[in-house]
């Protein structure tokens, strides 16, 4: 739908990719380089669109990216993508494909909603973390702020550092890997999937119970950690859904106490 | 939805209207309906309190420019009156003016003396904190205050979405701490007691402008710390008496705090250096005025942040 009116300045009906990056063909594919500084959201995404879709650019790099918000997103194209810095809010939201090096943090809701490739954030990324995540793998280095991975259904979210409060939140499926400590309510409503924490764990979330670690999740440990040269921590405990909430038509009286 | 923001220099002082007025303008999105800022200039033997004598977007009729002239006036008379030795008083719009002036009685029988002028609210009065709010964004507030080029310490800044209540002055961030000189809070977020800590504190005698929650916080913190608590002490106390979700910063005449609700429902961004600390709900705000790549964290749930000057 093509939107025709603007009361807040914030659409830019009317905007146009740039095209001012510069773009070198190699070998192994074009490479491509611009600068976000002075362009709005929507011009640094169209310029994105127009570089992996048009120009069939497989390896973009994105110059100072100044924190803005909804960098990224709704890339449905395998490439290689780096951001030299920080990205603001629901960056690399909508994705399928891609492989993103943000070389700085991320604020609220990176990768939401990824279906399948890779966002590596060097720093630290704020709440909401891969929210409602699909696929692929999403790593932070650092430290990332509270309910990530809520209502997740599926990939990897892999952290380097500390998790904030409930950690896994109404997660429905896939696994988190966290390094450090995790806050309180970890796992608070989850359906299914794992938690592995290698820290501290503040509290347990309703219905999330420990499990015995496996000599497959062992390996995959071994293998995500190795993959992005992560240093293990001494060891890992993995947590999973007690399944005490799955039917709700036969709870018992302590069971709906839990819940409500 | 709400955007607040905050900075400090450590040592020595900077453009801290013009700082705000940027920060602010970049979060213009998280709340057009009014801007607000608390900036401590230099602090000063005298004075300084900003009133307001009507609304902006108030029905004007025939005698509404007479009226805010008598009550100006009235104002004057009343300081004069309360033993207050009148300095400056210069009209920055037509319903809002800032007075500075010599006095050495108490705060809140001069307060509660010149609110008595119909239409009247003073929005600060310490030595060295001034509110400046009003509606629309951060800029043409900055423009009709001429804020640019205000030298100070530290501020304070709100862009507002009304949620709560009217979108007027009374409603506009940030809070003066009624009666206590030199403290204010700016919020973000919902505080679902707002009722009973309302009607606790004007049982303790104090008086609110508005029908918005936010304005207990800056009583709220300010009666603490009046009963000898310590800023740090008064904010986590804040953390268990106060319900709902917020994110909220407080300034006091050599300090800036912060602190977050125990669900870390509302964001918080921070930049911390040996010169300078930033805090804002985006980190898009403190990037405009630090120009490069820098390393932010956000505070986790039930922190609460101090830093003194």
């Amino acid at each position: 739908m093509k939107i025709s009116y603007d009361a807040r300045g914030l659409a830019e009906p009317a905007a146009q990719a740039p095209k001012i990056a510069t773009i070198e063909t190699g070998e192994s594919g074009s490479r491509a380089v611009f600068d976000a500084a002075a362009l709005s959201t929507r011009q640094i995404n169209l310029e994105l669109r127009r570089l992996i879709y048009d120009e069939g650019v497989t390896d973009v790099t994105v110059r100072n990216p100044g924190a803005k918000h909804s960098i990224a997103v709704g890339i449905l194209a395998r490439c290689r993508l780096t951001i030299e810095g920080s990205l603001g809010y629901f960056g690399c939201g909508l994705i399928d494909g891609p492989e993103i090096h943000i070389r700085g943090r991320v604020g609220w809701s990176v990768a939401e909603n990824m279906m399948s490739g890779v966002v590596l954030v060097d720093k630290n990324s704020g709440s909401l973390t891969g929210a409602a995540l699909r696929g692929g793998d999403l790593v932070v280095r650092g430290d990332v702020g509270a309910r990530s991975g809520i209502d997740q259904k599926g990939g990897t979210i892999i952290v380097g550092g500390n998790a904030g409060m409930m950690t896994g939140f109404m997660l429905q499926r896939g696994r988190q890997i966290i390094c450090g400590n995790v806050g309180g309510g970890l796992g608070d409503s989850m359906y299914d999937g794992a938690l592995y924490v290698g820290g501290k764990i503040t509290s347990l979330g309703v219905d999330c119970v420990e499990a015995g670690l496996t000599a497959d999740d062992d390996e995959f440990l071994a293998r995500k950690l190795r993959i992005y040269g992560i240093e293990p921590p001494g060891a890992f405990r993995k947590f999973v859904c007690g399944r005490k909430l799955w039917n709700y038509d036969n709870l018992e009286p302590a069971e709906r106490k839990l819940v409500l | 939805m709400c955007g607040i923001a905050g900075i400090i220099h450590r040592d020595g002082t900077g453009d801290i209207g013009t700082e705000m007025t940027t920060m602010l303008q970049s979060m213009k999105h998280r709340g057009p309906d009014s801007s607000g800022f608390a900036l401590y200039g230099p602090p000063n033997d005298l004075l300084v309190m900003r009133i307001k004598l009507a609304d902006p977007n108030e029905a004007r009729d025939f005698g509404w420019s007479e009226r805010l002239e008598r009550h100006r006036n009235e104002v004057e008379h009343r300081l004069a009156k309360i033993g207050a030795m009148v300095d400056v008083i210069q009209g920055e719009q037509e319903y809002a003016y800032r007075v500075t002036f010599r006095y050495s009685g108490e705060l809140k029988p001069l307060a509660d003396y010149i609110e008595d002028v119909p239409g009247c609210e003073v929005l600060s009065l310490g030595h060295s904190l001034e509110i400046i709010k009003d509606l629309n964004d951060a800029e043409s507030v900055a423009e009709r205050y001429r804020l640019r080029g205000f030298t100070g310490t530290h501020a304070i800044g709100h862009v507002r979405m009304a949620t709560e209540s009217d979108v007027d002055i009374s409603g506009a961030h940030p809070y003066w701490a009624y009666p206590f000189s030199d403290i204010a809070v700016v919020h973000n977020g919902q505080l679902t007691n707002y009722h009973m800590w309302r009607r606790r504190l004007e049982r303790s005698g104090h008086r609110f402008q508005s029908e918005c929650d936010s304005e207990i916080i800056a009583v709220y913190l300010a009666q603490k710390m009046d009963g000898g608590l310590s800023l740090e002490t008064a904010m986590k106390q804040s953390l268990d008496e106060l319900d709902g979700v917020f994110t909220y910063l407080v300034v006091t005449a050599d300090s800036l705090g912060a602190a977050k609700d125990e669900m870390a429902a509302k964001p918080l961004v921070l930049y911390e250096s040996p010169e300078l600390v930033a805090l804002a709900s985006e980190e898009v705000a403190i990037r405009t005025v630090i120009g490069r790549e820098i390393d932010t964290y956000d505070p986790y749930e039930r922190e609460v942040l101090v830093w003194h000057r």
